[in-house]
C-alpha cells in the first residue's frame, strides 16, 4: 500500500468522523467569529487603527480557534484507545501524522474561509483585490501551524493539563509562522503586491518544510513515549 | 537459531524505567509457536508494560523483542502484520459505524477483498446485523465483540490479550471464553494477561507470574491443578505487591 493511500485513509476517517459530529468545526468557527466580533466593538470600522490592527486580530482568531481544533482532533484518538489501534497497524507512523495534519489543515482552512468575509465586512477592509495573495498566505501559514500543532497535540494529550499544555508548547515554536503570516497579511490588506510579501512567503515556505519534516520524523517517538 | 525454529515471541532482558522507577527489571520470556501463555500478577507488577513493549506500543529502556527471530525494533511494520491485540479498550471510533471502523483498519492493514472479510468477521462475532450502526451506541459487550473482530480482521497468528474479560457481562465473558478456546484450537500463539486465575489456568499451556517487574514463576500448566496454582500464586505474590506499574 503506498504512502499516499495511507495518508488518505487516515484523512478519510477524520473527515467522516467530523462530518458526523461537526463538533470540531462548530467550536472552532464559533470561537473565531466571536474574536472578530468582539474586537470589532473596540474599533471604528474602516478607521486607521482598525486597518492596522486587523491582521493581528485575524490571526489571533485563526490561531486560537486552531488550537481548539488541534486539541479536539487528537482527543478523538484517545477515546477508546484508538491511537493504540493506529500504532498497532503495520504502517509507517509518520504517515499517521501526515494524515492527521492534512485533516487539521483542512479544518483550519475552512474556518479561515468562513471567517474572512465576516471580518472584511465588520472591519471594512478590502480583501477581494488581494484574495489570491491571502489564499497563499493562509495556506502556507496553516500548514506550518498544523504541522507543529498536530505533533504537540499528540504530546499534550497524554498530560494531565492537556488544555493548557498545548498552547504553552505550541505558540513559542509558532512565532516565526505567525509573525510572517501577520506581516504578509498586513501588506496585502494595505494593497501591496506579490513583491512586498515574497520575503514573508519564503519564510513561511522554509518553516513549513522544516516543521513538516521534523514532525514527520519525530512523531513515532512521541507516540511511543 | 534459525527463523523457523525460533520462538514466536522472545523478550530478551527487557527493562523499562520511568525516571528512577523501574516497571520492568530484566524480563526475558520466550513464547513458543502455538503456545498459550497466561501472565498473572498483582496490580503494578509490570504485566501491561510488558505487553505494551512486546506489541510495539512502547519502547523498552533496554533489551530487545524478537518475532520469529526478527527484531521488532529493526522491522516493526513486518512484525505488526502478525500481531493482533485486544486490550481494556476497544480501539474503535465512536463516530464511525462497525463496518466503517473495520474498513478503516482493514485498509491500514492493506487487506484485499475487504468487504467479504468484514462480513465474515462480523458474522463470527454475531454483529453482522449491526454493521451499519455507530459504535457510540454499542454496549460494553458488543464493543468487546467488535474489538475481537478488529483484532482478527487481518488473521494474525500472534495474539496479545490484556485483561480481555474486564467489564464484560456474563454473556459476553462466556462468548469471549469460547472464542479463546477456538483460537487455541486453531494453533495460534497467544499471550494473555489476566487477573482471573481459573480462566487463565483453563486456557493456558503455561503460566507466568510477574511481581515488581520481574518473572517470579514460570511453569507449564500440565501436571498442575487449579488449587496448586492458586497456592503458588499467593505464595509468590503475598507481601510483594510493589512499586512497578
Amino acid at each position: 500500500m503506498n504512502a499516499l493511500r495511507i495518508v488518505l485513509v487516515v484523512l478519510w476517517k477524520d473527515l467522516l468522523a467530523e462530518f458526523r459530529t461537526k463538533e470540531l468545526l462548530s467550536s472552532m468557527l464559533l470561537f473565531a467569529l466571536l474574536v472578530v466580533v468582539i474586537f470589532n466593538f473596540t474599533f471604528e470600522p474602516g478607521s486607521r487603527a482598525a486597518v492596522e490592527a486587523a491582521p493581528g486580530i485575524l490571526w489571533v482568531a485563526f490561531t486560537f480557534a486552531g488550537v481548539l481544533g488541534l486539541h479536539r482532533a487528537f482527543s478523538r484518538e484517545v477515546e477508546n484507545g484508538c491511537l493504540q489501534g493506529l500504532m498497532l497497524t503495520p504502517i509507517d507512523r509518520g504517515l499517521i501524522f501526515l494524515g492527521k495534519m492534512t485533516g487539521n489543515v483542512i479544518f483550519i482552512l475552512l474556518v479561515e474561509i468562513i471567517t474572512l468575509p465576516l471580518f472584511a465586512i465588520l472591519f471594512n477592509v478590502p480583501v477581494l483585490a488581494g484574495l489570491g495573495r491571502l489564499s497563499v498566505i493562509f495556506l502556507l501559514a496553516t500548514i506550518g501551524f498544523a504541522a507543529v500543532g498536530t505533533l504537540f497535540s499528540a504530546i499534550a494529550i497524554n498530560t494531565r493539563t492537556r488544555e493548557i499544555m498545548l498552547p504553552i508548547l505550541l505558540f513559542p515554536v509558532e512565532v516565526p509562522v505567525i509573525l510572517a503570516a501577520v506581516n504578509a497579511t498586513a501588506a496585502v490588506l494595505s494593497g501591496r503586491d506579490w513583491s512586498a510579501i515574497s520575503g514573508w512567503l519564503k519564510i513561511l515556505l522554509v518553516f513549513d518544510l522544516i516543521f513538516v519534516m521534523v514532525c514527520y520524523i519525530t512523531f513515532e517517538y512521541v507516540l511511543e513515549e | 537459531m534459525t527463523p523457523d525454529s525460533s520462538p514466536a515471541v522472545a523478550a530478551v532482558n527487557l527493562t523499562k524505567a520511568f525516571g528512577t522507577h523501574y516497571a520492568l527489571r530484566g524480563v526475558s520470556l520466550q513464547v513458543a509457536r502455538n503456545e498459550v501463555t497466561a501472565i498473572f500478577g498483582p496490580n503494578g507488577a509490570g504485566k501491561t508494560t510488558f505487553l505494551r513493549i512486546v506489541s510495539g506500543l512502547s519502547r523498552p529502556s533496554s533489551g530487545e523483542v524478537l518475532f520469529n527471530g526478527n527484531s521488532l525494533h529493526e522491522n516493526p511494520e513486518a512484525a505488526r502484520t502478525h500481531i493482533g491485540v485486544i486490550g481494556h479498550q476497544s480501539f474503535l471510533y465512536n463516530e464511525l459505524t462497525a463496518a466503517e471502523n473495520l474498513t478503516f483498519y482493514g485498509k491500514l492493514y492493506g487487506l484485499i477483498d475487504l468487504p467479504s472479510r468484514i462480513k465474515k468477521v462480523l458474522e463470527e462475532v454475531g454483529l453482522a446485523s449491526r454493521a451499519g450502526d455507530r459504535v457510540a451506541g454499542f454496549s460494553r459487550g458488543m464493543l468487546q465483540r467488535l474489538a475481537i473482530a478488529r483484532a482478527m480482521l487481518h488473521d494474525p497468528n500472534i495474539l496479545f490479550l490484556d485483561e480481555p474479560f474486564t467489564g464484560l457481562d456474563q454473556h459476553a465473558a462466556t462468548m469471549l471464553s469460547s472464542w479463546l478456546r477456538r483460537l487455541r484450537s486453531e494453533q495460534r500463539t497467544i499471550l494473555l494477561v489476566t487477573h482471573d486465575l481459573e480462566q487463565g489456568m483453563s486456557l493456558a499451556d503455561r503460566i507466568v507470574i510477574f511481581v515488581r517487574g520481574q518473572i517470579v514463576f514460570d511453569q507449564p500448566t500440565s501436571g498442575m491443578n487449579a488449587e496448586q496454582f492458586r497456592r503458588a500464586y499467593f505464595e509468590h505474590v503475598a507481601g510483594q505487591q510493589g512499586d512497578a506499574t
